[in-house]
This record gives C-alpha cells, sequence and structure tokens, in this order.
C-alpha cells in the first residue's frame, strides 16, 4: 500500500512540482496568498478561492479524463454547463424539490452525455465532430430555456452547492473532492481502468478480446455528461442564476488542458484522474495569481499562455532528457578541475 | 438633389398610404440581432409594445447572431414595401450593399443600438447610447456619494477591448478627474459576467486587506456587480454599506439588489430604442423633417431613492 | 570483381545499452557491394539494435560506421536514406490512407509550378512497380490492397530512394511463395547492380536461397559470419541457439486415434462477400488446419467463426445445441478464443503490461464490476510467463516492447486464461524466431493433447502437416478440399490449391 502511494507520487511529481512552482510563485508577488481565516462559517483565503474557482474544471475535467483515455474528447461540456444549469434554475423557479431539480439536471447531463456517446460509439462519428454537434446546438438549447435572460432563482437549497459549506469547505470544492475520489476509486477498484484503457490504445484489440467497447464509449461519455452537470449545477447555484450565454464558455478547452497538464495522453490509453484534478488546480491557480498580481487585464492570457507553455515544456520528454544534459555537463566540469 | 426628390415621393407615398388606408397602418421592418442578453430580449419586447402603443404594424424578424439573416429580412422588408426599417446591427461592416436597395426603395433605415460603418448617407439616423457618457454619469454619481473623504475604487470592466469597456472607463476616469480623494486602485475585466465578477471581486477582497481598503466598486455592467455583491457578502461585508456598488445598465436584478441597500446606483442603458427612433419616424414623414445623424438615448441615473422596488416589477416582465 | 568484393558498409565495435540492458556488445558487421548477407539470430539478439543503430534510428553509444571507405555519422533513417542506406521493416511502415504512387513519392513528389505533378507522379510509379512485376492502379489507397502487396512497395520505395545498402528486415514474414519468389528475383537484380543488402528473416531456407553469407548474433554479441556455402543448417541453428535444436521434424498425426465426439459443429456457415458457406466439424482433442494463399479467405474465416463478421447464413451448433455467434464476445462465451494475424492492430494492447494484457479476455469476459484481484493477475501473469517462457525482465513491461514471438505468447496467454475450449489461432508463428516457433508448435499439440479443439491458419506447410489431423484447403475465398490420414502432406496441400487453380489458368 505504502509502496502504491510512494509510485502514485512519483508518476504524479512533475504537476505536484508545477503546482507547488506556481503556489510559491504567487506566494513572492502576493505574500497574504497562504493566509487562511474563517468567514460566515467557512475557510476564507486565496487558496480557498483556487480550490472553489477551480470546481467547474475539476469536474469536467473528471469526466473529461476518462474520455481522452479512450481516444475521444468531448467538447461539449461547455454547452452541457449552460443546459443544465438553466434546467436547474428553471426547475428551481417553477418552485420543484430540490432533489426534482437536481435529479432533472444531472439526468439532462447524462442524457447529454449518451448523445454523444450514441454518436460516438454506435455511429461511429469521430469523437471531435459529434460532440461538436451538442457544442454549438446546447447553448442554443440553454438560450431556449432561459429565453436570453439571466434565469435568477432564490431556492436556497439549490445556492448551498455554489455558496454553503460542509466542515468549513466551501461546498463546490467538498462535490469536486468527493466525486473526484469516487471516480478514481470506481475506476481503479473495478476493472473500468483497465478495459478504458485498452480501449484507447487498441479499439479492435479489445473488441476482438471480448470488450463490451461500445457499452463502455457510452458509459464515458455518459460520465462526462454527468460532470459537466455537476458543474453546471455548481456555476449556477454560485451566481444564483442560470447565465445560458456565458456559463461554462470556453471551460471544455481549460479541462482538456488541465487533462493534459495532469500528465494524459491526447492520444488516450493511460490515465490519471488525480493527475487532472492536479493539473485542474495548476489552471486555476494561475488564473486567481493573475488576478491577484494587479497587472492590466490586456496581459491576462499572455501571462496564462506563457506559464502554461512552460509547464507543458518542463513535463515534455525531451525536456526531461535535456534537463539531464545540462545537469551531468557541469558535474563533469567539476571533476575536472 | 436626387436624396430630395427620394424623400418627397417616400412623403407622398407615406401620404397616399395615409390617406388610402384609414386605418393608417404604419409598416415597420425590425431586424433584431437575436436574443443574446436579457437586455436584448428587452429592447425587443420595448419595441413591440412602442409599435403597439403608435398603431404601427411591426415585422419582427430574429437574426440569430447571423449578418446573413439580417440582410435576408431587409431584403424581404424591402420587397414587402415596409415605409420604414429597424436594424440593430449584429456586426459593423458589410451592410453598404443591402442598405443601398433599401435607399433605392426609397425605405429609411433607422440603425438601433448599434452604429455601422457604412456611409451616412445610408440610413436616416442611429438611435444609440453614449457609453462615454454612461460611465461618466456612474463616475459623478461616485464623487459626490463620497464627497471630500478619501476613497479606494476597484474596477470591475467589460470584456477586454470592447467598446463598452473602453468607452464606460473612459468616462468614469474623466469623472474621477481632478478629484484626488478617489483613486482606482484595481482593475480587472469580469467579462461582463456574473460568475467572473464574482471571482474576481473575490480576489479585489484578498488583495485589498479582506476588503477593508475598498471604499467603491464600479462595475461596466449590472451582471458583474450583481456576481461581486455576493462575494462581497461572503467575505463578510455589507455591500451598499462598507463598499458601495455603482454600475451600469439597469437590468431588473440590480434594482432587487438595490431595494435590499446591497447596491447604490445604476445608470440605465434604456432597452426603449424604438421610442425615439419612431418619434423620428413619425416627425420625418409628416412634414419631412431629418433628424440628425445621431439620437442619443437618455442615460438616467437610479439610485435607492427612486423606488427600486417598483422600477424592478416594472422591468421584470420586459424580458431582461 | 575487386569492386564487387569490397566492402562497402562497415560497422566496428558498435556497443548500445538500454535502461537495464546491453543490447549490443562490441559487435562488428561488414557488408561487400553486390552480396545478400543474412543476419541471423533469435529474438533479442540484437538484430533489430544492429540495423537501427546503423540507420541511425539509435544513437550507438560507441563504435564507428563506414560507408563506401568514409565515416559516417547519420543522426535519424532520413539522413542514412540519403547516404544511400535504405530499410524496409517487418511490419509496413507507409501511409495506408494515402495512394500507392504518393507513399512511392512522398516528400520527394515530381512538382510542376510548385504544385504536385500527379499524372508524372503516377506513371513514374507505375513505371517503377512494373519493374517488380507489379500492375496495380497506383491512385488507389494502399491499404486497399493486402500486406504482400504493401510490403512490395515499400520495398520498391527504399530501393528507389537508396543508392548503395539495402537492410530487409523481415520483408518475407507476410509474403506467399508466389511473392517470395518474386522478391528473390528483385533482390538478385539488385545484387547485380552491386547494391549491399542485408536480409534479416526467420525462414532458413530462405536463407540457403537467397544469401552468400551470413552473420550471427546472439545475446548482442558477435557469434560469427560464415559463408552461407560452408555453414551447414544444422550447425547455423546451433550457433543461433547456442545448442543443438531438437529434432524439427514431426510426424502427422494420428487422426482418429485421440479425436473425440465432435463438439463444435458449422454448417452452411458463411458470410456474403467474404467467405462461401462451409462446413466444419471440430472434435474435441483435434487441430484443424487451414491452408491456402493469401487472401483466399483464410483469416475471413476465421472471423466469421468467432463472430467478428456475422455469419450471414447457416447455423452453428455445440455439443448439438445451436448457438448465435454474433459477437467476439459471444463466440467467447461459448469457449471460444481467437489470436488474430495482425498481431500489432488485432492483438496487443500496446501500452498495457503483460499482465494486463493476459489478463483481458478473462476479465472483459466477468465484467467491469468483478474485477480480477491485482494478486490473480499477478499469479495469472507469471504463470504464464513461466508457463510459456515468455522472455521479459518484469510481468510489468509494455507489451510492445516485447519482440514478435513473445507478444505472440502473450496473447496466446490471454486466451489460455480463459480456459477456451475451441482455439482459434491465425497464422501463430508468422514474424517469430525459430526457438519461439518450435515452442509455440509444442504447445499447440500440448493444448490439443488437453482435449482441446484447435483451428489454426498457417502458410507454413510443414508446419501444418506435423499438428493437423485435418487440413481445410481455400481458394478463392470458398473451402475446396480436406485432407485427412494419409493425405495430409505438402504435396497434397499444394496440388489442391493447385488443382483448383487449373480451370482459371485456362
Amino acid at each position: 500500500m505504502n509502496q502504491d502511494l510512494k509510485a502514485l507520487l512519483v508518476r504524479l511529481s512533475p504537476q505536484l512540482i508545477a503546482l507547488a512552482s506556481i503556489l510559491l510563485l504567487i506566494f513572492m508577488m502576493f505574500p497574504s496568498f497562504f493566509n487562511i481565516g474563517i468567514q460566515n462559517g467557512r475557510l476564507y483565503g486565496s487558496l480557498i478561492d483556487v480550490l472553489n474557482r477551480g470546481a467547474p474544471v475539476a469536474l469536467i475535467a473528471i469526466g473529461m479524463t476518462l474520455v481522452i483515455a479512450t481516444k475521444g474528447i468531448d467538447l461539449s461540456v461547455g454547452a452541457v454547463i449552460a443546459i443544465t444549469g438553466a434546467v436547474a434554475a428553471s426547475s428551481a423557479v417553477a418552485g420543484n424539490s430540490l432533489a426534482y431539480t437536481i435529479v432533472l439536471a444531472l439526468g439532462t447531463g447524462l442524457l447529454c452525455g449518451l448523445w454523444n456517446g450514441a454518436l460516438v460509439a454506435l455511429l461511429g462519428i469521430q469523437p471531435i465532430i459529434a460532440t461538436l454537434v451538442l457544442m454549438v446546438a446546447g447553448r442554443g438549447i440553454a438560450q431556449l430555456i432561459t429565453e436570453g435572460a439571466i434565469l435568477t432563482f432564490n431556492d436556497e437549497g439549490l445556492i448551498f452547492f455554489g455558496s454553503g459549506s460542509l466542515a468549513f469547505l466551501p461546498m463546490p470544492v467538498v462535490i469536486w473532492v468527493v466525486f473526484g475520489l469516487l471516480v478514481a476509486l470506481v475506476v481503479r477498484r473495478t476493472a473500468l481502468g483497465m478495459l478504458v484503457e485498452a480501449i484507447g490504445i487498441n479499439r479492435r484489440a479489445s473488441m476482438l478480446s471480448g470488450v463490451r467497447t461500445s457499452v463502455l464509449l457510452m458509459a464515458v461519455y455518459a460520465l462526462s455528461g454527468l460532470s459537466a452537470a455537476i458543474a453546471g449545477v455548481i456555476v449556477a447555484a454560485d451566481i444564483r442564476g442560470a447565465d445560458a450565454n456565458n456559463a461554462g464558455l470556453w471551460l471544455e478547452l481549460d479541462a482538456i488542458l488541465a487533462v493534459v497538464v495532469g500528465g494524459n495522453s491526447l492520444l488516450g490509453g493511460r490515465f490519471s484522474i488525480l493527475g487532472s484534478l492536479i493539473g485542474a488546480m495548476i489552471i486555476q491557480a494561475v488564473n486567481t495569481g493573475i488576478l491577484l498580481s494587479g497587472f492590466p487585464p490586456e496581459f491576462n492570457l499572455i501571462i496564462k499562455a506563457a506559464i502554461i507553455v512552460v509547464i507543458l515544456m518542463i513535463q515534455s520528454p525531451r525536456a526531461a532528457t535535456l534537463l539531464e544534459f545540462f545537469r551531468k555537463a557541469p558535474e563533469s566540469v567539476k571533476e575536472r578541475t | 438633389m436626387k436624396l430630395r426628390n427620394a424623400l418627397c415621393s417616400a412623403t407622398i407615398l407615406a401620404a397616399c398610404m395615409f390617406t388610402s388606408a384609414s386605418a393608417a397602418e404604419l409598416v415597420v421592418g425590425f431586424s433584431q440581432i437575436g436574443s443574446e442578453s436579457g437586455w436584448r430580449a428587452a429592447e425587443t419586447t420595448l419595441t413591440k409594445q412602442q409599435a403597439e402603443q403608435r398603431g404601427i404594424d411591426l415585422k419582427f424578424a430574429d437574426a440569430q447572431q447571423k449578418q446573413e439573416n439580417q440582410i435576408k429580412a431587409i431584403r424581404s422588408f424591402v420587397a414587402q414595401g415596409v415605409n420604414a426599417i429597424l436594424l440593430a446591427p449584429v456586426v459593423a461592416t458589410g451592410w453598404d450593399e443591402v442598405l443601398k436597395e433599401a435607399k433605392e426603395a426609397e425605405i429609411p433605415v433607422i440603425l438601433l443600438d448599434r452604429t455601422v460603418d457604412s456611409d451616412k448617407d445610408l440610413y436616416m439616423t442611429a438611435v444609440t447610447s453614449d457609453l462615454v457618457h454612461e460611465g461618466n454619469v456612474a463616475g459623478k454619481w461616485l464623487v459626490e456619494a463620497v464627497g471630500d473623504k478619501p476613497c479606494n475604487v476597484v474596477e470591475l470592466q467589460g470584456t477586454t477591448g470592447s467598446s463598452p469597456a473602453i468607452d464606460r472607463k473612459k468616462g468614469f476616469e474623466e469623472a474621477l478627474a481632478g478629484h484626488d480623494n478617489l483613486k482606482i486602485v484595481r482593475s480587472q475585466t469580469g467579462d461582463f459576467t456574473r460568475t467572473k465578477g464574482k471571482e474576481v471581486m473575490e480576489s479585489f477582497l484578498k488583495a485589498e486587506d479582506g476588503g477593508k481598503n475598498i471604499c467603491a466598486l464600479y462595475a461596466h455592467n449590472d451582471d458583474m456587480a450583481v456576481g461581486a455583491i455576493q462575494a462581497i457578502k461572503e467575505a463578510g461585508l455589507k455591500p451598499g454599506t462598507d463598499i458601495l456598488v455603482v454600475s451600469i445598465d439597469a437590468v431588473p436584478d440590480i434594482f432587487q439588489a438595490m431595494a435590499a441597500g446591497e447596491a447604490n446606483a445604476t445608470v440605465e442603458l434604456t432597452p426603449n430604442m424604438a421610442g425615439p427612433a419612431f418619434d423620428a419616424l413619425d416627425a420625418f414623414l409628416k412634414d419631412g423633417t431629418m433628424p440628425p445623424k445621431w439620437i442619443q438615448t437618455e442615460s438616467k441615473l437610479y439610485t435607492q431613492a427612486d423606488d427600486p422596488q417598483k422600477v424592478y416589477e416594472e422591468k421584470k416582465g420586459l424580458g431582461y | 570483381m575487386a569492386d564487387h568484393s569490397a566492402d562497402i558498409l562497415v560497422a566496428s565495435e558498435i556497443c548500445k545499452s538500454f535502461p537495464g540492458a546491453k543490447a549490443l556488445d562490441n559487435v562488428s558487421f561488414s557488408l561487400r557491394a553486390g552480396e545478400v548477407h543474412a543476419l541471423l539470430g533469435e529474438n533479442g539478439a540484437g538484430k533489430s539494435t544492429l540495423i537501427k543503430c546503423m540507420t541511425g534510428a539509435y544513437a550507438r553509444d560507441s563504435g564507428a560506421l563506414m560507408l563506401s571507405g568514409s565515416t559516417i555519422d547519420p543522426r535519424d533513417t532520413l539522413a542514412a536514406q540519403q547516404l544511400g542506406i535504405g530499410t524496409v521493416y517487418q511490419e509496413v511502415n507507409l501511409l495506408p490512407n494515402l495512394s500507392v504512387a504518393e507513399n512511392l513519392y512522398l516528400g520527394r513528389q515530381p512538382r510542376r509550378f510548385g504544385l504536385t505533378d500527379n499524372r508524372r507522379m503516377n506513371r513514374q510509379a507505375r513505371e517503377l512497380l512494373n519493374g517488380y512485376g507489379i500492375d496495380i492502379d497506383v491512385t488507389a489507397q494502399l491499404d486497399r490492397y493486402s500486406v504482400a502487396i504493401q510490403q512490395v512497395i515499400a520495398i520498391a520505395r527504399a530501393v528507389d530512394l537508396s543508392g548503395k545498402v539495402l537492410i530487409l528486415d523481415e520483408p518475407t514474414a507476410s509474403l506467399d511463395s508466389h511473392e517470395v519468389a518474386m522478391l528473390f528475383n528483385v533482390v538478385r537484380s539488385l545484387k547485380k547492380r552491386g547494391l549491399g543488402i542485408v536480409f534479416i528473416t526467420h525462414f532458413l531456407e530462405q536463407v540457403y536461397e537467397i544469401s552468400d553469407r551470413i552473420t550471427v548474433l546472439r545475446n548482442g554479441r558477435l557469434v560469427g559470419t560464415h559463408d552461407t556455402a560452408e555453414l551447414p543448417r544444422k550447425q547455423l541453428i546451433s550457433l543461433m541457439l547456442g545448442r543443438e535444436l531438437a529434432q524439427t521434424e514431426h510426424l502427422a498425426r494420428m487422426t482418429s486415434a485421440n479425436a473425440g465426439e465432435i463438439r463444435f459443429r458449422f454448417s452452411n456457415f458463411g458470410k456474403r462477400g467474404k467467405i462461401k458457406p462451409f462446413d466444419i466439424d471440430v472434435k474435441a482433442g483435434e487441430v484443424i488446419g487451414v491452408a491456402g494463399l493469401l487472401g483466399s479467405g483464410r483469416t475471413e474465416t476465421a472471423e466469421v467463426l468467432f463472430g467478428v463478421d456475422h455469419a450471414d447464413s447457416g447455423r452453428a451448433e455445440i455439443d448439438g445445441k445451436p448457438v448465435r455467434i454474433g459477437s467476439p464476445r459471444a463466440a467467447i462465451e461459448h469457449g471460444f478464443g481467437f489470436c488474430p494475424e495482425d498481431r500489432k492492430s488485432d492483438g496487443i494492447i500496446g501500452d498495457l503490461s503483460i499482465r494486463e494484457n493476459i489478463a483481458l479476455a478473462l476479465q472483459a469476459r466477468r465484467g467491469w464490476s468483478r474485477p480480477l484481484s491485482r494478486a490473480a493477475q499477478n499469479e495469472l501473469a507469471d504463470r504464464y510467463i513461466k508457463a510459456l517462457d515468455i522472455r521479459t525482465t518484469d510481468r510489468e513491461k509494455a507489451i510492445r516492447l516485447l519482440s514478435g514471438g513473445n507478444q505472440q505468447k502473450v496473447i496466446l496467454a490471454r486466451w489460455l486464461a480463459t480456459n477456451p475450449q475451441f482455439l482459434i489461432l491465425d497464422e501463430p508463428t508468422r514474424g517469430i524466431d525459430v526457438g519461439a516457433h518450435a515452442e509455440i508448435i509444442r504447445l499447440i499439440e500440448d493444448l490439443c493433447d488437453q482435449g482441446m479443439s484447435l483451428l489454426v491458419i498457417s502458410s507454413e506447410l510443414e508446419e501444418l502437416v506435423a499438428y493437423s489431423s485435418r487440413i481445410i484447403v481455400l481458394r478463392d475465398r470458398e473451402h475446396v478440399a480436406e485432407l485427412q490420414g494419409e493425405r495430409i502432406s505438402a504435396g497434397a496441400i499444394v496440388e489442391a490449391i493447385a488443382a483448383s487453380r487449373l480451370p482459371e489458368d485456362a
């Protein structure tokens, strides 16, 4: 067990080092970054903001990790966030019970995922195209539900998922951590993880070995839809309203980035949900750091891009060899002198 | 010369129609961008209301964010022989040809809310608000509300590089000029959205000593302000009291916040662009008065003193 | 004459290490102009590594390379190609979604006005291939052609690109005897042109047929270089294996002696466009051999039986009860197993470990919710690594890092782990070294003795003759003959194929 943990830490070390360096960098610019207090019965501080604001990307990165492991991609998650947020808001406005609202929203997300999965697994459409359909149409569907306006609600139960807290932690943080661990556990304690990896590496060989490739693909896309639905509820609850135009906008790209920064290959196969979650936190730490830095907003994207490029470069296998080279060179010089 | 002829004949034509059909229905086509925001939905609702009040037969076309749909709609209006066309252009360029077609058919075109890069001869007038002025009104209110006290202001900008963001920032800064007790200490984009408004405000609060250093928030739109208000509350401060909140747009939700004492002032970007447009059209059809090329809508300031609950009830039904 | 015997490519004292293994240890190798030089050794002997060091695919740790008398140091295969060293690998390394002509001229398309001159390119491609006795539509997509044709195209491209040295890494692994003969004609003509040809293969007959000299490697070391004419076959094998190989000749098994009841019966089984309806009865403990040329419907027969292609006619019975085989999954549930011909694309899950590859089919049958514990997987993997003598440092090694023979053993282990009743093996010994080859044949016989039914497809007739109780002969997607008992012989198979060919030739 201890051995496994050690192996895990070693495998995730590039991600952990990247996260630590980013946090340190922010700390140097902004010394009160690690200060944590308690406000309104929940922890309060920049570090908590990183965990809290990173919730939507972390959640959709969980589903995205599995989709990418099957050599697929899910571009629709941002739109699914908008749809499910709109569904939750309109259900709350209609006065439905909280349980009904949540089930309806999550069910909608699941359905969206199954739609994607059916296009990919049954019709054999390339994932990028199949999910593009819902990415484009989904926001329109969300706008239809909210009629173009921000649908504001006052259902305290629903709002709890956005700004409530459990054991001093903001609810979104609790939700993504629990959901992430749950999925990671289910995937690794059952054979799902291995079968998903097998499909991603060689779908035909997996099928010939008796793996139910279509069913598993559908399940993986459904999980991605569910992840997005949870994120959708959180995003809506956070602002007490469903903003069909902006909710989840471009988050699919952040999620894909989180998966990649988390050390997973876009070519499918071996995956790590934990890695993706750390990736999501790296991205959010960068975002929060930029906001705290006080640079003019014109620089936001450039700074973010530069940092991400550096992280990806450090993680690339070639960089590792290069680093090795530079590390060796001075030593040999030293020996001679 | 030609223009005058055109205008004369248009007048005569309109007069003829006025007399021949005693119901005297004026037919106006309205090409709307779509319903991408609550404000836009309210503009549509108000335009329809205004037309109904004036007995105008409004032909409404929703372009769903596509210029080609708008061009198609205008061509169809021209073919139907409407008396005038209202156009809320989705983009600024590419309108020359279809505007020429309308002009050749002697149908006046009035632009709503946004302008185009075409020759000014190609449309009758444009009804828009003055973005710089809006920022200025918000700034002046804050200057008066603060008085001589020192005040650190944080600013939530609109989408970086967009003209509302640039102009509303400019107008606000102009109003603050010369009042050295007011200082913008932090300014960051919130992309005009609630989520980003909340997230950015959270970082402002942390960066400025838990918000104790902040005396006022200026948001380029109400949505960001609504998000920021939640962030302020979650930080254990009272928005509207501990931190003054002034924003622009006057959407219903900000009135609810004002009624609760959580927001202080908003500057209205009126969705009633059609009212002034129809006024200008009436005047023109009656005696040929050419309106100015730009009709500026009023940028009205609302504060907590303006019975925000009542305004909220009024605005709620407009489709915001 | 002096020119012909001059060394064109000399590699001296090459060393190459990988983490945990020394792949080449001071290996020297010389190639003369105008000779065919066979490079032999068991899997893991270092043949591929030596080739890759000579072509720049790997950076060697030490040692020198000389081409035509001057030192060279190719940084990658492209550089080697430009110097005149062309390589054709075992697995076709072309782009399946481009046309034949584009594959031949990729990166050097004839241009006109800055654009690819397609007409000229196609004409040149046709002429080039005609020189190899192939007349095909060069504008068609490459993957429309059989592996054999693709291999020939790969050779044509390499020959055309390189002027001096041609390295053939198991080029004949995917070719049938006709195509091998054709290829050898090409090789002989290239030899006359003065090219130096390095030839890697597992077929010893071919070594003796075509090569002038033989270099044998074992465990990363040079065993020796000999003139082919002076090296008897037995001695060669013992050089390769480092031991005397047990007698490889087998006697045909006596059919009726150990075969039991009919267990699997397929009647009028077939699929339109793939394979004409056929009848097969499989008894417990019998090996049914399937022979035929490439494209005769061998693989199609296997895929219809295994449910990869859903049969559209006929019925299947197991122990007298009708069953439906609509998918590989259904087949597996009835106790079937299938080792496909194309290991790389249909067999291995490259990035997964040996352990996971072995556990895959059993796990898939159990379903995702009933995982095999790690301990059970380890036990399974260790058992088969030992039983099948899979050469690996570690059960957690990714399967793609293994040699072909060991990959094949892992796939076999994957099926054996499911305890199958009926195992279909499509070309189980293709691209496998001599040692593994013998082991797999022994395994087939053992399984059969244990009462398992097998259907084995192979293009090596001697092999089929050795272990089959019956042999089905295919031609043109049709089962044309079934040989039994004393009628089983390589000659009879060839005759059966040829006999049915006669009407067509006429």
